[in-house]
């Protein structure tokens, strides 16, 4: 596939983000379209896995540390076929399979349980520790917020995928540089990123976490890596490929209005 | 006087033990291995054992990741840093995903001894038996430790299981059966009941052969299982005796009284008292030391037992 295409896959896929949030009535908008591209091209090029056989012995493992950008998770693994588009409309609400944060026993895809910060990277850990004792070729990848970057539990299991020389492991930061209560700067600074995770012993690599070509090359970088976990500082904006959201720390947790909703869907090049 | 051992010690070596017979046993410590008795496990099986460091919030996220992806996992510290300060990882990524992790916490209890307050957990069985799915066990002795761990390894799913410090005396012969969730009747009596957890059931067995000397007949059971709590063996000893007693090395608020006392009232109301920790921090001192002046000894009971007659 051409970087194209992977562009209009993430464009569905955040058209699926804007019609489940705002079906929902509640949800995270603006972290789900930032890390659009990044999960795109993991579940669409990068990681080896069969919508079809999702426990699939040897595949990749994709957890979403963030786990407040559901949204984002669901929309990429209904558009690679895990279960119908339609459902995504069914978002939050009573009996769906589609928790406000992502559930392992409900979906197909879901590797892990996740919502509280920082316990997905944690489980990562142990999901590559696993593989490595096995010999399974799989690898595992974990996304987290930067302000995820925050807790305390981060570093804890930094240091062991650095100290375990986890090199099947690759963490993926969000870098939009937004939380809940404003920029990170202002709330709890977590600058340096990429000297963090050196000094934890990881391969760190900085991208635009918008440009395929860019998210192509630093997978591959991780691949090519031994001996080391890897990094990759994605450079994004939160609520990317929506105007009114972009970089824009109101819209973390917050739903579109119908008028919203379907302007959003518009500047997607979506249908509404 | 019977030969002692503490919990711990019959947890390291049935570690190595289960090691041997099955190949997807996992251990991991937090920088306590010699303390936990883990070492001997990862003396044995050196590429089965991860030691995560002074970290048990990770502890308990990658022991997760481990048993998501098949193994067995048994993760120890000690409790006040296990149930406490990983509560929340415990609740979130082990027991929502029902994980086989079995969270095995030592140095439980006021016989921690000279370590002091910041280390003497008596809110662990509380926090854990909230937790849905979560199997809490508490052994008694080095021989119920053995034979609770082997069950507790052998089935799939999330548990934690309350280890002590201090050597305490062997209740049990290695030919007695004693089987997880089914609580033990380890004194027949018909007066009142004695339903005692962990170290607690030695003291009560003494305190009940004081008091049959003065003729009051005191039903002892050892309730090593706290969840799922054996209702029918309470039920009936609330029928029969006629008032219960329960005692154990842990806060009077949450843990063993609680559950015995959720049967009561709903099953068959019946007088009960507590002996444990009552509501207050502990402090450096020896554990007998401590028993005494925080009231968790036979003599306790034998008050306490009196107060209900």
């Amino acid at each position: 596939m051409e970087t194209k295409q992977y562009q209009e896959i993430a464009s569905r896929v955040r058209v699926g983000i804007v019609k489940a949030v705002h079906s929902a009535g509640s949800g995270h908008p603006g972290g789900s379209l930032s890390a659009a591209d990044i999960v795109t091209a993991l579940y669409f090029k990068e990681m080896n896995i069969d919508p079809a056989n999702p426990k699939m012995e040897g595949r990749d493992k994709f957890v979403l540390s963030k786990g407040h950008a559901a949204p984002v998770q669901y929309a990429a693994l209904a558009e690679r076929g895990y279960f119908p588009v339609e459902d995504l409309l069914t978002l939050r609400k009573m009996g769906s399979k589609l928790q406000g944060h992502p559930n392992r026993d409900k979906v197909p895809g879901i590797e892990m349980s996740t919502g509280s910060l920082g316990q997905g990277f944690s489980v990562c850990v142990g999901m590559a520790l696993a593989n490595k004792m096995d010999g399974n070729p799989g690898r595992v990848y974990t996304l987290l917020g930067d302000g995820e970057l925050q807790e305390g539990l981060i570093w804890e299991a930094a240091m062991a995928a650095g100290h375990y020389k986890l090199d099947n492991l690759v963490a993926i930061v969000d870098w939009n540089g937004l939380q809940i209560d404003g920029n990170n700067d202002d709330v709890i600074t977590v600058k340096p990123i990429d000297e963090k995770f050196e000094a934890f012993g990881f391969n760190v690599i900085v991208i635009d976490g918008h440009n395929f070509e860019e998210i192509f090359a630093a997978f591959d970088a991780a691949r090519a890596c031994k001996g080391k976990p890897t990094a990759i500082i994605a450079k994004t904006h939160k609520g990317q490929g929506v105007s009114f959201m972009e970089d824009v720390a109101g819209w973390h947790g917050k739903a579109p209005s119908a008028d919203e909703a379907q302007q959003a869907v518009g500047e997607l090049g979506g249908e509404w | 006087m019977a030969e002692k051992m503490a919990t711990r010690q019959a947890y390291g070596k049935v570690l190595v033990e289960i090691g041997a017979e099955n190949p997807n046993l996992v251990v991991m410590d937090a920088d306590l291995s010699k303390s936990t008795m883990t070492a001997e496990f990862s003396k044995a099986y050196p590429e089965r054992f991860f030691n995560m460091g002074i970290a048990e919030q990770n502890l308990y996220g990658a022991a997760t990741g481990l048993a998501l992806s098949g193994k067995v996992v048994c993760a120890s510290t000690f409790a006040m840093f296990a149930a406490g300060r990983a509560f929340e990882i415990i609740r979130n990524s082990i027991g929502y995903t029902h994980a086989n992790v079995k969270v095995c916490a030592t140095h439980a209890g006021i016989t921690v001894g000279e370590d002091g307050a910041s280390h003497q957990t008596f809110e662990d069985l509380a926090l854990m038996r909230t937790i849905p799915g979560m199997t809490v066990v508490n052994p008694s002795d080095g021989v119920s430790a053995r034979k609770l761990m082997k069950q507790v390894v052998d089935f799939d799913g999330p548990a934690y299981v309350r280890l002590g410090r201090a050597a305490v005396p062997v209740c049990y012969g290695e030919d007695d059966e004693i089987v997880l969730g089914k609580g033990n009747q380890v004194r027949a009596g018909k007066d009142i009941t004695v339903i005692a957890t962990g170290i607690m059931v030695n003291e009560a067995l003494i305190a009940a052969e004081e008091l049959a000397a003065e003729g009051i007949d005191v039903r002892v059971i050892d309730m090593h299982t706290i969840k799922p709590l054996d209702e029918e063996i309470i039920v009936k000893a609330a029928q029969e005796t006629g008032a219960i007693v329960t005692a154990e090395e842990h806060s009077v608020i949450g843990g063993l009284g609680s559950a015995v006392a959720e049967v009561v009232v709903k099953k068959c109301p019946v007088k009960m008292a507590m002996v444990g920790q009552q509501d207050t921090f502990g402090e450096s001192g020896k554990p007998d030391e401590l028993k005494e002046k925080y009231g968790m000894t036979a003599a306790d009971i034998v008050k306490a037992v009196k107060g209900l007659r």
